[in-house]
């Protein structure tokens, strides 16, 4: 995995300022094909510019980050990103929501590929649903299921499931790690949650307070399916939180 | 419908009906106590109308009135909305025409109207214009807000699928706007019934505005005045819920919820 060909993702040295005000403090890390990196840090340590500048929303002051070796310019297919709020569109039903990211005629046959999906995440015979018709964790697999239609390569969380109630979030990652066992993705999560990063990833990063810089960095070496009980799960959680300085 | 479902309909019907049958009480009673030679009963208005619904000329005004509403309107609607979509998504276009028509805007339509008789004289076009002039503007700036206030989280997820510029427009902006639209097509169409009216009284020989007006200067006909008010504030109920009818539209009902 330390081959840095098969680097999907590189952030070489990148720093972003707001005004005077800087967020981010020259931050270099890379993720591999396939792994799963969870970015746990401090509120308003620059969590979410971090993500904006790695899915392209967002240029960084100086530094750069690279996709499978090219410098990223701006936002793509090849990488969804899956924030809090969501952004699935209310105006379009389940089905059409799902098929928006099938441009081209590539797809074959786009409503059977998007009915694929949507069973998949659990969303069979609400196809024709509108997204008020809907509950907050419904329309989290909505969101899941359009970013899986289109086949990214790698999926960008932002703090997916924090809106969700805590029953719904345990059961939202869960799903997502059944999901990924079938269809391999390089997933980048950013949470304030250190029990959700413990719960799926496979390496987690601490963002220092701002500037942010990366503090510290822990490999998780648990089998799935994770017991968050367990005396190793418990024992990286307190090493993670002491970062955090809790 | 059940006993329960009949009893909360007329909890909703009874009220406003009952107000209403105070008013023509109170009216009835005044006209009969102050024994006015001028002012009719509404008995008098009821006859009235009656009387010129038999001679069909009630349904010419009517139709004379509607007629310039529709066309009017329907020319505004033609140019507000791809003008305030593009105003919304062109910045440029925003800044340089924006002001123009905030300065526009706030000129009541009766002002145009000896402008109107001058380019248009005082045939149908004249109305027609006037209507178009009040209804353009508030459905512009509506249209164009709509465009301004689409969350950012719509835009970037297009973006982020990288869609082209068609699917953009026809599955995001479009639709994303089109409450608003819905909501300036309701003040257009408001504007656009009062303007008629008010128009109809100074120029030309049809439509529920100069009926008003002949009532009154051949022989005083207050009876036929009153009639013509009710039946324009009834119409204009009336094209109200026909706008209101495209709120019911699947694809808008987001913007209705919670």
């Amino acid at each position: 995995m330390s081959d840095r060909a098969k680097d999907k993702i590189v952030v070489d040295d990148i720093r972003k300022k707001f005004a005077a005000l800087p967020v981010i403090g020259g931050l270099s890390f890379t993720v591999a094909d396939g792994e799963f990196v969870a970015i746990v840090g401090p509120s308003g340590c620059g969590k979410s510019t971090l993500m904006n500048i790695m899915a392209g929303f967002e240029r960084p002051d100086c530094g750069q980050v690279l996709v499978d070796g090219a410098p990223l310019t701006a936002p793509s297919p090849k990488g969804i990103v899956i924030s809090q709020h969501g952004s699935v569109f209310p105006w379009l039903t389940v089905r059409q929501n799902l098929m928006f990211g099938l441009n081209g005629d590539q797809h074959g046959d786009k409503a059977a590929l998007a009915d694929h999906y949507a069973e998949m995440v659990g969303l069979k015979g609400f196809e024709s649903a509108y997204p008020h018709e809907l509950s907050g964790g419904m329309l989290k697999r909505v969101e899941l299921a359009r970013a899986f239609v289109v086949k990214p390569e790698i999926l960008y969380m932002d703090e997916p499931f924090s809106a969700l109630d805590a029953l719904m979030n345990m059961r939202m990652r869960t799903e997502l790690l059944r999901i990924l066992e079938e269809e391999r993705h390089t997933v980048l999560l950013i949470t304030h949650d250190v029990e959700e990063a413990v719960h799926m990833a496979d390496r987690i990063l601490v963002l220092s307070p701002r500037p942010t810089t990366i503090q510290a960095s822990f490999q998780v070496d648990l089998p799935h399916p994770r017991k968050l009980s367990s005396p190793q799960a418990q024992c990286l959680r307190e090493a993670i939180l002491k970062e955090l300085g809790l | 419908m059940s006993s329960a479902t009949i009893r909360a309909r007329l909890g909703k019907i009874l009220p406003p009906l009952a107000v209403i049958a105070v008013l023509i009480a109170v009216w009835w009673w005044l006209v009969v106590r102050t024994e006015s030679p001028i002012f009719p009963t509404p008995w008098a208005v009821v006859t009235g109308t009656m009387e010129l619904a038999e001679d069909g000329t009630l349904w010419e005004h009517i139709a004379a009135s509607l007629f310039r509403v529709g066309v009017g309107f329907g020319l505004a609607v033609l140019v507000a909305v791809p003008l305030g979509l593009w105003m919304g998504w062109v910045g440029g276009a925003y800044r340089t025409l924006n002001p123009i028509f905030q300065m526009l805007r706030p000129i009541s339509p009766i002002a145009w109207i000896p402008l109107a008789i001058l380019w248009f004289g005082m045939d149908d076009i004249s109305p027609i214009f006037l209507i178009f002039i009040s209804s353009v503007f508030p459905m512009i700036v509506q249209t164009t807000s709509g465009v301004h206030t689409i969350e950012r989280r719509y835009l970037r997820a297009a973006a982020n699928f990288g869609v082209s510029r068609t699917v953009l427009f026809r599955q995001v902006v479009i639709p994303a706007v089109l409450p608003e639209i819905i909501i300036g097509m309701r003040i257009g169409i408001g504007v656009a019934w009062l303007v008629v009216v008010a128009a109809e009284m100074i120029a030309l020989r049809s439509g529920l505005g100069y009926l008003i007006m002949d009532s009154r200067n051949a022989g005083n006909r207050y009876d036929l005045v009153i009639a013509s008010m009710i039946i324009i504030g009834m119409i204009g109920l009336l094209l109200d819920g026909i706008t209101r009818l495209l709120e019911r539209l699947k694809t808008v009902k987001w913007r209705y919820v919670r």
